[in-house]
Order: structure tokens, then C-alpha cells, then sequence
């Protein structure tokens, strides 16, 4: 694993927050599936599972006035970019305390305090939106960044295509990240898609794609690393193709009947947080005490979150007529 | 084409177009707030201004950064303004005629008008729509529709059409300085009208209509370029002893539901009037409305006038038969006080 990115290996205090967001992702899934199977709470629920190590590498490189726009399968690029555990599990579980004060679900999770600007449930959408967050960062003169994920299946909508062309044609400081899951909804990549790899089409418009193992963060790092630097110099953006696997199929509740079997338990048996764990300590960069204290400071943030979520009341019968419109007034 | 507007007292005015009044509702906003940006498909001055020269001269004087000509791209344009409104700014987005609005409707209803209910209020989108639409010019049907029931339909936009060059300008200032996207739509053959313009900033206010003209015996409800033609008809029913009044709604969300149950409250009667086709349309929504509120009071039933529901057509004679025009107003009007 990582082999060719020995020679630029990141910083020991990226390969733990790495670790951190890996783990805090993995487990907040497990957590989630318990409770929705236990019937302890109702969601509509995407899980992030296999998809961690995308998340991890672009939320340790990023800074926090930089923006992000994911979409409903979002949780792990929510964690990635730092919103509280908190307002997050609230929020997915329609709470008052949520992030949206429980208005908005797990598919339009926002929290602009630490640049989570759009979470959308219509495939493909955030990439336009996120041209015009690029756009007012050259406005205000700042060197920020916006990145935006989403999945294989969005590369087939139309406003992938409009918008990989205007950041092109406007050089805007965007970098576009597919989370290649293999799997739009419930059909396979390749009976949908034209090309073998999304990142050929970054060709189409001009722009350097790549394509890369979506389950190391090392690597996911590095790509991004270098695709955040040319937007930050101006150089325009960039189409990062993540390599990665859907463990848990498309929805909570999906028999996951049209994934083969093997397929899917050759991917679990490559968990890649287990295998970034695994090469941590086999490299000696993190030791088994260093580990396992990340472990349980994660584990004992998200024991509390849940509690916090579970404990809060819903939103009152009134929020369902505010943030229609500005301020008080609103038409009838 | 009637497009005069009674003149605010005590305001200096000018005459000028619809178009050259929106250029300067765009240039007085731009110059008063460095947020405001311009997008869209040939707005910039090597490009024109616009096809219709709306913005003609702007890019020069704010920049290449802040007035974009776009790829014909009409999602990427909506969702770019869309993005730079999060981000802080008022961008006015132009979406060449409103039949295109198909394109970029994920972005209009599922974006623009949701984000600050669905983010709990924390993501506010302050953007301008500006869009030409109606028929009339031989366009065809993909070029000539009136598609405002589409938009008011769906909660978190504003929608307002003016009648006047006065209106255009200060609707589409209050628009920009708004703080929720405001669709403002434009009919396409208003645009070289003239009118009486106030000089300098011009302000009318997002949800209140306007007396047209006032009448005791009947009220025409209507708005945008069918505002000129119930004037007329109402000049020609004058003549016949049928005194009309006419509301221009000016603002279909929020609608100014008091200005029109004031009016048929004392008239007793209503005639509604738009250029969109009836079925759906939001003839049935204000009628609805009057119904609700003063069934008791009417001395005839709420009638609509609306164009059939088909495409619109290209050969002349067919669009004339398609369009609402004066005389099937005064028709209308004189069936609802016979």
C-alpha cells in the first residue's frame, strides 16, 4: 500500500488525523446501522462505509474556510470536513439540535461555520453550485478551495458536463472529486458509463483527471494535495477519480441483491479502514497505544453525540413555517 | 402598447425603455453594492450586453469579474449564481427567455428555493433571475411562453412581472437588494416600450400591486403585458358606461391578496387575465382566492381570460388567435356584468 508515496509521505500529524477521521467515520456507520436496525430511530440513511479513506485524505488537507459540497451519500465527507458530531447525528435524526435544526435530513446537511456549504440529494447538482463558490473566492480574493464529491453515476447527468466546462473555460479553484463506488443507484458502473474511467473525461474539457485507489488516504492525499495547490495558485481545477467500494449498498434497507456476493465479500475483507490501520502499525508509524487511544477518543465522542441526539427533542410545529423566506414577512 | 406609469409626485423622471430602465436598475445596483454580479449567456460587452442589450456598457465599467458571459449552459449559469450567493454575493442571473428555464429548473426549485429552508436558515440565497418571456414576435413555441405558474408553485421564490418601464426598474432594484431569489420576469415585447422612469434609485416594493386604473363596476386582475391591454379595453367599456378597475399585481409571490379582495369587495365582480394558458394557471389560484374570502358578495361568477392550452404558434394569424388581446378582455368583462 502507498508504495509510490514513501517519497512524499505526509507529515506523522496527517497520517493520525487521517486515522482519526477513518475511524470516526467507520464507527459512526456501525453505530448508525445498529440503531436503525434496532429501531431505535428512524432515517433515511446512505451509508459512507468503504467510501472513508476519500474523506480522510481531503479532510486533512483542507482548511476550514475552504468549501465543501457533497451529496446525500455525505456522511463521511461531513465528518471529513468538521462538523460537530453533534448537530450532525441530530440532524439525521430530525432533531431541533440538528445542523438544520432538523430541516434538512442527512441528504442536505449544511454547516457553513466550517465550510459544509451544500449537501444535495439530486445527483450531480452540487458540481454547478460549487463553480459559483469558486467563483465568489476569486471575488474576494482569497486563495480558498472548494472541493466536490459525488459519486460515478453523477458523471452521466448533464450538470456534470456544463459544469466541468465553465471551471475550465473560468479557471476556477475547484476541485472535483468522484467517489467511484462502482454502483449508480442499482446499476454497475459499466452498464452506465461510456468511458472505463470517469477521470477520462477530465480530457473532454481541458482539465487534468486522475485516477486513484480511493481506499488509501495516502494516496487520496496526495492527488488532492496537488489538485488543491494548483487552484490555490489559480491554475484551475482538477478531476480526481477515488477508487473506492459501496460495503452497504445504496440505501439502508437494499438487499443488495444485484451486487454479487463475492464481489461484495472481497471488498469487506478489504475493509480499507482496517488495512490503513493495519499499515499504520506494520510501518511503525502509529503504535498499537497511539491507536487504540485514537480509537477511544472517538469511540467516547460519538457515545456522547448519539446520547446528545437521542436526547434532544424535535423541532416545534413552528419551525415548519420559518426559513421559507428572509426575515419575518412571507407570503401567504 | 400601452407602458405609461403615473409618475411618483415630486420625482424627477425620464423617459426611456424597458430595456434601458432594467440596464439602469443593473447599473445602479452594481455601483451601489460591490456584491452584486451579472451572469449569463452574452451579457458582456464584447458579446453585446445581452441580446436585448440589457446590460450593454456594464462589464466595461465593473469588470470581466463581476459581469460573466456564460457558456450556453443555462444549470451551470443558475447553479454558479446559485454558489456565489452562499458565498456572500447578489448575483443577477439571465436566463435568455423563460421556456429555457426547463433546463435549469433542478437549480431554480430544488436549489434557489430550498437552501435556506433545508439548511435551518443558515445558507440564504440572494438571487435575481431575470428572464424574457411571452409571445407575440413570431418566436414559436419554445420562445414565447408565459411559464410563471411554474415558479409560483414552488415556496421559497418570489416572482414579479412589470407592466411599465418604471415598474421593471424598481421591482428589479428591490429584487436585486432582496434577501430570497426573485424571479423577474420580463415580457419580451415591453422591452422597447416607453414609459416614465424616476431617475436614480427606484424602489417598489416585492408584494404590492397597483391600481392601473380605478373602477367601481368590475375588476380586471392581471399583470405584466397584459396590463396594457385590459387598460384598453377598459378605455373602449368606458365608452359603453362599464366602469372598470384594474389591479396590476406587479408581484404574483407574495401576491397582494388584500389589493384584490379590496377591489372585487366593492366591485362585486372579477375578470381575470393572463397571457399563460389557462389549465394550471394562476387565473385559478386568484379565483380560488376571491372565492374563499367574498362568495357571498359576487354579483357574477369569477371569469378567466387565458390562452387555450396549446403550444404557442408561429404563423401570425395563430398567435394572434392564441394571444389575449383587447377585445377578449372586453368580452370577458362585458359577460361579467351583463
Amino acid at each position: 500500500m502507498s508504495d509510490t508515496w514513501e517519497a512524499g509521505l505526509p507529515e506523522p500529524a496527517v497520517l493520525r488525523r487521517m486515522f482519526e477521521i477513518v475511524t470516526a467515520i467507520s464507527r459512526t456507520d456501525a453505530e448508525f446501522r445498529k440503531l436503525l436496525l434496532a429501531g431505535q430511530a428512524r432515517s433515511t440513511y446512505y451509508s459512507p462505509k468503504g467510501q472513508e479513506c476519500i474523506s480522510a485524505g481531503i479532510g486533512a488537507l483542507l482548511r476550514r474556510d475552504d468549501y465543501v459540497v457533497t451529496t446525500y451519500r455525505g456522511l463521511h465527507d461531513h465528518l471529513g470536513k468538521g462538523v460537530p458530531m453533534r448537530e450532525l447525528f441530530a440532524e439525521f435524526l430530525g432533531r431541533a439540535t440538528g445542523t438544520c435544526k432538523g430541516k434538512g435530513g442527512p441528504m442536505h446537511v449544511t454547516y457553513p461555520a466550517a465550510g459544509l456549504m451544500v449537501t444535495t440529494g439530486i445527483v450531480g447538482s452540487g458540481l454547478p453550485i460549487a463553480n459559483g463558490l469558486a467563483w465568489s473566492s476569486l471575488l474576494r480574493g482569497t486563495d480558498q478551495v472548494t472541493v466536490v464529491n459525488f459519486g460515478d453515476g453523477a458523471s452521466n447527468i448533464g450538470a456534470f458536463h456544463e459544469a466541468l466546462n465553465m471551471a475550465a473555460v473560468w479557471d476556477l479553484p475547484v476541485v472535483f472529486v468522484c467517489h467511484n463506488n462502482r454502483y449508480g443507484e442499482h446499476t454497475r458502473y459499466e452498464l452506465a458509463t461510456s468511458v472505463p474511467q470517469v477521470a477520462l473525461r477530465a480530457a473532454a474539457y481541458g482539465m487534468p483527471g486522475c485516477t486513484i485507489d480511493g481506499n488509501d488516504p495516502v494516496a487520496v492525499y496526495g492527488a488532492a494535495k496537488a489538485a488543491v495547490a494548483r487552484a490555490r495558485a489559480g491554475e484551475g481545477p482538477t478531476l480526481i477519480e477515488a477508487m473506492t467500494y459501496r460495503l452497504w449498498g445504496h440505501i439502508f434497507g437494499d438487499d443488495m441483491r444485484y451486487m454479487p456476493t463475492a464481489e461484495r465479500q472481497a471488498a469487506m475483507d478489504a475493509d480499507p479502514a482496517v488495512r490503513y490501520r493495519n499499515w499504520l502499525a506494520g510501518q511503525g508509524h502509529l503504535d498499537e497505544a497511539a491507536l487504540a487511544a485514537v480509537e477511544a477518543d472517538v469511540d467516547a465522542a460519538i457515545e456522547d453525540a448519539m446520547r446528545f441526539a437521542l436526547g434532544s427533542p424535535p423541532p416545534s410545529p413552528a419551525e415548519l413555517f420559518t426559513d421559507v423566506y428572509a426575515g419575518e414577512a412571507r407570503p401567504a | 402598447m400601452t407602458a405609461t406609469c403615473p409618475a411618483e409626485t415630486g420625482r424627477e423622471t425620464r423617459r426611456m425603455t424597458t430595456v434601458q430602465a432594467i440596464l439602469d436598475a443593473l447599473d445602479l445596483s452594481m455601483a451601489a453594492d460591490p456584491s452584486v454580479l451579472l451572469l449569463g449567456e452574452d451579457v458582456s460587452d464584447p458579446a453585446g450586453g445581452g441580446i436585448f442589450h440589457a446590460s450593454a456598457g456594464l462589464s466595461a465599467r465593473y469588470g470581466e469579474n463581476r459581469v460573466r458571459a456564460t457558456p450556453i449552459s443555462e444549470q451551470a449559469i443558475v447553479g454558479a449564481a446559485i454558489g456565489a450567493a452562499i458565498g456572500g454575493f447578489r448575483p443577477v442571473a439571465e436566463i435568455m427567455f423563460m421556456d429555457f428555464f426547463g433546463i435549469a429548473l433542478d437549480q431554480i426549485a430544488n436549489h434557489a428555493a430550498k437552501l435556506r429552508y433545508m439548511s435551518g436558515g443558515q445558507t440564504a440565497v440572494p438571487l435575481t433571475i431575470r428572464t424574457a418571456a411571452g409571445a407575440g414576435m413570431q418566436f414559436g413555441a419554445q420562445h414565447s411562453e408565459m411559464l410563471e405558474s411554474w415558479v409560483c408553485h414552488i415556496p421559497g421564490l418570489k416572482v414579479v412581472v412589470a407592466a411599465n418601464p418604471a415598474d421593471a426598474k424598481g421591482l428589479l432594484m428591490s429584487a436585486i437588494a432582496d434577501d430570497d431569489p426573485v424571479i423577474t420576469i420580463e415580457p419580451t415585447l415591453n422591452y422597447w416600450a416607453s414609459g416614465e422612469v424616476p431617475v436614480g434609485e427606484h424602489f417598489v416594493p416585492i408584494g404590492r400591486a397597483a391600481t392601473a386604473r380605478p373602477g367601481s363596476d368590475v375588476t380586471v386582475v392581471t399583470y405584466g403585458r397584459m396590463v396594457g391591454f385590459a387598460l384598453q379595453a377598459a378605455g373602449e367599456l368606458a365608452a359603453e358606461g362599464i366602469d372598470a378597475e384594474v389591479v396590476d399585481l406587479r408581484s404574483l409571490v407574495p401576491m397582494d391578496e388584500e389589493a384584490i379582495l379590496a377591489s372585487v369587495s366593492r366591485t362585486r365582480r372579477a375578470v381575470i387575465v393572463h397571457e399563460a394558458v389557462r389549465r394550471g394557471g394562476l387565473g385559478a389560484e386568484i379565483a380560488s382566492l376571491v372565492n374563499e374570502h367574498l362568495f357571498g358578495q359576487l354579483d357574477a361568477p369569477v371569469l378567466r381570460v387565458a390562452a387555450p392550452d396549446t403550444p404557442v404558434p408561429y404563423a401570425a394569424e395563430l398567435e394572434r388567435a392564441y394571444l389575449v388581446d383587447a377585445a377578449k378582455i372586453a368580452a370577458a368583462v362585458r359577460a361579467a356584468v351583463r
